[in-house]
């Protein structure tokens, strides 16, 4: 052989490795990005009937949800402090400085599962009563035995956190918004998403921390 | 019919076991509701929806007077058995992916000339076509393994969508369906909930449904479940048969390939 006749199968190599490449990248499913767009797509089209004003309440993402989406609510350190700077900047405490309410009204909002159910399907009659529903997620009062357990137990609350000021403001904040201390928390953000009123929060401190609450009886 | 009183008061006794449960403690209590689904199974009222829809399916319907008699889900016309574990798939003549239900709706439009909201009446609500033909088709799948590989470069795609909306958070609530189902050993007050990012959680969810729901009197196709669960986690309605509801069930079917189909189920 030649050298003439050998020369053109070194820049085979390269350009059969590309072909390769483009193939694999055809028939791969879609990059990570490429899904994510894929998706918001069939999202978007599957719920013709919602309205503009209910898409951008309770479709469409905020950076944090879409974050933790992207994480699947395991964020790496950078993303996590990011998350906790930005909710951390929207905590908002009670224009009456009033942290701490009436935890029989807390007590009573832990147990309300109902309110905010739209569509035509099945949704709430209206006037229905919009609760916290604490007790789906935690084991709170001892007396009731019906606790989930998605979220940490709060039994003796006050007597694990204590009631100083500053207990009462972390406890405050973290039903306001769970998520400026624990990024991508389960924990719905309260006050943020103005699921809850302000006094509504207040009252369910006092559920968690009043000495006289059956949750630390 | 003396089964069907039977049936009947075995939901009656379990309904007096509901009644009689106690505050003597979570674990009794869970034990209760175990040994009333237990009766229940015994007579599973969906056995009446599934012999609706094998009415529905053999009895000539429509403009055409044709019957579903040769409905391809996805085996070949008329082949009912184990069409339903295989689904949802790709079908190349409407070159879409389809469910159960929404490749129903596609013979009950082709073949019987009915219109997808003559197809799709009621759906929502006990005692609808798409409930009894669904119950009878799923049956027909029973002691069968799922199967939904999604190894179609079009089911692959769902899958990866299907897994991108299981964890998209969104709506007052900050909810996604991972919230309550992305961990094993969980529970909303007594109700345990399905790790469905799981092969073992998803199996022992998937193989159950569609199920007579007892708290509805009523089977639920998946479709239903999955609609509903967007409901409480405060999103709008999500339109029947679409993308993201198929895409869901990719995702949950592809996990729990490999168990039984014990169709139709019961559920609380």
């Amino acid at each position: 052989m030649n050298r003439a006749a050998r020369r053109p199968l070194l820049p085979t190599l390269p350009r059969c490795l590309l072909v390769l490449g483009a193939l694999a990248a055809l028939s791969l499913p879609a990059r990570a990005g490429d899904v994510s767009a894929q998706a918001e797509e069939v999202w978007r089209k599957s719920f013709s009937t919602a309205s503009p004003e209910e898409w951008a309440a309770r479709l469409a993402q905020d950076e944090v949800n879409a974050l933790c989406s992207k994480h699947r609510n395991n964020p790496p350190p950078e993303v996590a402090a990011r998350i906790i700077e930005l909710s951390q900047a929207g905590l908002a405490l009670p224009e009456d400085g009033k942290l701490m309410g009436d935890w029989k009204e807390g007590e009573k909002l832990a147990s309300i599962g109902t309110g905010g159910h739209i569509g035509r399907i099945q949704p709430d009659r209206p006037g229905t009563r919009q609760g916290g529903n604490c007790y789906a997620c935690h084991a709170i009062a001892k007396k009731e035995i019906a606790a989930g357990n998605l979220g940490p137990s709060l039994t003796n609350y006050a007597k694990v956190r204590g009631t100083s000021p500053e207990a009462v403001r972390y406890v405050y904040a973290k039903i306001y918004n769970a998520q400026a201390f624990v990024a991508c928390s389960s924990m719905p953000r309260f006050g943020h998403n103005r699921w809850l009123t302000p006094k509504e929060i207040a009252d369910a401190v006092a559920f968690l921390l009043d000495p006289e609450s059956p949750v630390n009886k | 019919m003396p089964t069907i009183h039977r049936r009947l008061a075995a939901v009656a006794a379990g309904a007096c076991v509901m009644l009689a449960l106690s505050a003597a403690g979570q674990d009794k209590a869970m034990e209760e509701i175990q040994r009333y689904r237990q009766m229940l199974q015994e007579g599973n009222p969906a056995e009446l929806m599934e012999m609706n829809g094998e009415a529905l399916w053999t009895t000539p319907r429509g403009p055409r007077g044709a019957t579903l008699e040769r409905c391809d889900l996805g085996l070949g016309a008329g082949k009912l058995e184990g069409a339903y574990a295989q689904l949802p798939r790709f079908f190349a003549d409407t070159g879409k992916m389809q469910d159960a239900e929404s490749r129903l709706v596609t013979c009950m439009t082709a073949l019987q000339g009915l219109s997808v909201e003559e197809a799709t009446k009621n759906w929502h609500r006990p005692g609808s076509d798409i409930e009894a033909l669904v119950t009878f088709v799923a049956t027909k799948s029973k002691g069968v393994k799922i199967d939904v590989p999604a190894r179609h470069p079009r089911e692959a795609e769902t899958f990866a969508v299907g897994e991108e909306l299981f964890f998209r958070r969104s709506g007052p609530l900050d909810f996604s369906c991972a919230t309550c189902h992305g961990q094993d050993d969980k529970r909303i007050r007594l109700q345990e909930l399905p790790n469905l990012t799981t092969a073992q959680g998803a199996q022992a969810s998937m193989v159950q449904w569609p199920a007579y729901r007892v708290s509805q009197s009523a089977v639920w196709t998946m479709e239903r479940r999955l609609i509903d669960c967007m409901r409480q986690m405060r999103f709008p309605d999500a339109d029947y048969l679409s993308d993201a509801v198929i895409a869901l069930q990719v995702y949950m079917q592809s996990k729990a390939s490999g168990a039984t189909l014990e169709a139709p189920g019961i559920k609380r």
